[in-house]
């Protein structure tokens, strides 16, 4: 029953996976017949982390900030979940108002936030603001930075980014939301009578009661937010990857596709680089799902 | 992020309808499945709008006259207008062709493995990736076809060349790049066109003064910009050396290539703040409502308004010429990226594909052509311009008195240098002038990593 899948999943996701592990250690302009594929050994990852690794190291900072940010996200949809779960006066239509953003793809937030919140022209923001316009879109000054010893351009946040920032919260939040508001609704309401009886508080009974029994959502939260975070890419490319915005995602494609196909072999690497830091989450969360799981 | 291969092209769909997107989608679908070489029923929705049904053009009579045959036309004049205007030209050229259309997202995207086995004409641009399919052997040697295409200037035969020399390539039409002002605003202030460097700094001075901002900026998608180095560079340094840097071959380091951004240095001053976070709509906005004067742009700058609320402000739009910098070259140089066509390297019916080729660079052609699609210039100058508009007219005249023609940055060079690179490189100086140094370094040692034609 499942061979057949298997089979599918493995034609279609692991061959093309490992096929673009052969490419990184090649040059290819997509043009010239397969032949003409020329191996490169690791000239491609020479050059990107000698000659491109700002952008490398920029796109990477960002991934990380995304990370820790989108973790920050998760635990505010936690507690907006939380707060919903108690039956509150308004609890659905709060529940709509921050679920609605989770209907629409990262993309569409791209255009709505771009076009009628940060434009510096025209947008809702600068509109309300009193002093000078603000450029969300384009202004990649760093609010905060800090050099590493083997990398000459400093690394650190751009204005733009934190910008975006707001925009993918806006997002996240509603989604994590919707995911523990299901979990609660399955944590037995005895627990937290007996919790209660015991005399805990109210964050007592949340720490060592709720938390606890919601673990297998925080691990799939986890992993969620962790994979969100590495692999984004549609929001920033709405956004016409604006400088200081660039990720892994966008690096990838940047080389990839593109009037004509670009750099095959360069694209490529950028995307073995971007596997390989998915595989640690993944690989964490497989050996995480096995031991539940295990007899 | 793909307005850049034919902004042209682009600028027609931002009235994208529903209906349009649909068959932009399928066509994607068809091309992709076409690429797997296992393309399933579920598209035939789309398939007979963008598949290779597209309506031949039978004329029988006239080709049986000029005894070549049929022949076939790949094409990526995909919006309606466009892609009736096409069909017009190529009935006008007397060759039966079959014109096979595909969106012109797919087309330009998947070009590289559609050139391997394309139909025997294919639609393209002028510049840089027309070379370099040459130099590859990919497309065919028309060097006999521009024996006989009267009406075509220098220019465009220097345009349509490979490195050998020898044509590959037959412009239709043009957009040509110049510095865009509302002719109400500068007859009220009575400012005059600037013909020199000096000119044009004191006229931005002047308007300053007058409490208007100079220079509209634009700079979203990182190519806006990449126009005011093109002219810079021309202006500067001379066509010659414009095309050399644009093929890998100068150091981006030389005191030439910091000349030119240290006079670019000396308007920025000028500029609307915040270029690199303006759509270039956003920037065409500012001249339209007169708070801005000047716009160096395509000039597709006029379909950012409204044909009939905003009449009064596209009749209001004329330009000029990029100001002189160096004697030495004068404005001798102008942007204007073409688009025509290639020959297959190895076409089925060959004296059928020089004919239509032939063909599609004639007058009638394009008089055909721009009969139905007016929003641009004919490429040959014997063309019938009774119809143009002001705008058109003055196109017309820019480019066929200009020495040289440059195609646009990122149609120049190494499409990924371009857009990776040198706009990354271009963005950064916008935002940090006094980096340019750095910047400068950084794309010689990126530049490296590349092999250029």
């Amino acid at each position: 029953m499942v061979g057949v899948p298997a089979a599918l999943h493995i034609a279609l996701v692991w061959i093309p996976a490992l096929l673009t592990v052969v490419l990184s250690f090649a040059e290819w302009d997509n043009l010239a017949p397969l032949t003409d594929i020329r191996a490169v050994g690791w000239r491609n990852y020479w050059f990107i982390f000698t000659v491109f690794e700002g952008d490398l190291f920029a796109a990477l900072f960002n991934n990380f900030v995304l990370i820790f940010w989108l973790g920050i996200c998760s635990a505010v949809g936690m507690l907006f979940a939380y707060l919903l779960d108690k039956n509150i006066r308004g609890a659905r239509f709060y529940q709509s108002v921050y679920y609605f953003p989770v209907v629409l793809s990262l993309a569409v937030v791209g255009f709505i936030w771009k076009s009628t919140m940060f434009s510096r022209d025209r947008g809702l923001l600068n509109t309300l603001w009193p002093g000078e316009p603000i450029d969300f879109v384009g202004d990649g000054t760093k609010i905060f930075s800090f050099n590493l010893p083997f990398l000459d351009p400093a690394l650190g946040l751009s204005k733009n980014f934190a910008a975006l920032l707001v925009a993918m919260a806006w997002r996240h939040i509603g989604y994590i939301m919707v995911m523990y508001l299901a979990g609660l609704k399955a944590v037995d309401p005895a627990l937290r009578e007996a919790a209660a009886i015991d005399g805990c508080n109210e964050w007592q009974a949340f720490r060592k009661v709720v938390f606890p029994s919601l673990k297998p959502i925080t691990v799939i939260v986890v992993v969620i937010t962790a994979i969100e975070a590495l692999r984004a890419y549609d929001i920033i490319a709405a956004l016409n990857e604006p400088r200081g915005t660039d990720v892994m995602g966008t690096l990838v494609t940047k080389s990839l596709l593109g009037e004509g196909g670009g750099r095959v072999g360069f694209g490529s690497a950028y995307g073995v680089i971007m596997l390989l830091l998915c595989l640690g989450f993944i690989i964490w969360y497989v050996i995480n799902h096995y031991r539940e799981t295990a007899p | 992020m793909t307005n850049k291969p034919s902004r042209l092209q682009s600028l027609r769909d931002s009235n994208l309808s529903r209906r349009n997107f649909v068959i932009g989608s399928g066509a994607a679908a068809v091309g992709g499945a076409a690429l797997l070489a296992a393309c399933g029923d579920d598209d035939d929705e789309a398939a007979p709008v963008t598949t290779t049904t597209a309506a031949p053009v039978t004329t029988t009579t006239a080709a049986a006259a000029t005894g070549v045959g049929t022949t076939t036309l790949g094409s990526n004049y995909s919006d309606e207008k466009p892609r009736d205007a096409l069909a017009a030209a190529v009935a006008a050229t007397g060759v039966d062709t079959r014109i096979n259309t595909i969106d012109h997202n797919t087309y330009q995207e998947n070009f590289n493995t559609y050139i391997q086995q394309p139909d025997d004409v294919v639609a393209w641009f002028a510049g840089y990736r027309m070379r370099a399919f040459a130099s590859k052997g990919v497309v065919g040697d028309i060097s006999d076809v521009w024996d006989n295409l009267p009406g075509m200037s220098a220019g465009f035969r220097s345009a349509a060349s490979g490195l050998d020399g020898n044509q590959y390539f037959v412009p239709l039409y043009f957009y040509p790049w110049a510095v865009h002002y509302r002719k109400s605003l500068f007859d009220d202030n009575g400012y005059d066109i600037p013909t020199t460097w000096d000119d044009f700094k004191a006229l931005c001075d002047t308007m300053t003064a007058d409490g208007i901002t100079p220079l509209c900026a634009a700079n979203d998608g990182r190519w806006p910009q990449m126009g005011m180095f093109d002219m810079l560079n021309m202006r500067i340094n001379g066509y010659d050396f414009h095309v050399s840097l644009m093929g890998g071959r100068e150091n981006w380091e030389d005191p030439r290539v910091l000349n030119v951004f240290n006079t670019w240095n000396e308007i920025l001053p000028y500029y609307q703040p915040d270029a690199n976070g303006r759509t270039w709509q956003d920037a065409a906005n500012a001249l339209g409502d007169k708070s801005a004067g000047m716009y160096l742009l395509g000039t597709f700058i006029t379909s950012n308004f409204d044909g009939e609320t905003q009449a009064d402000i596209i009749d209001d739009i004329d330009f000029f010429l990029f100001p002189e910098v160096d004697p030495a070259h004068g404005q001798d140089a102008i942007e204007a990226p073409i688009d025509g066509f290639m020959m297959a390297a190895d076409p089925a019916n060959e004296p059928a594909a020089k004919a239509l080729l032939t063909g599609l660079g004639s007058v009638d052609a394009i008089d055909a052509y721009i009969s139905i699609d007016p929003s641009v210039v004919a490429a040959n100058s014997n063309a019938d311009t009774s119809g143009y508009n002001a705008l058109q007219k003055k196109s017309a005249e820019a480019v066929s008195s200009a020495r040289f023609i440059s195609q646009f940055l990122d149609r120049d060079t190494d499409p990924d240098f371009a857009s990776n690179v040198a706009g990354v490189g271009i963005a950064d100086f916008l935002a940090t002038p006094g980096n340019i140094g750095t910047i400068l370094a950084d794309i010689e040692a990126k530049k490296q990593t590349y092999t250029f034609e």
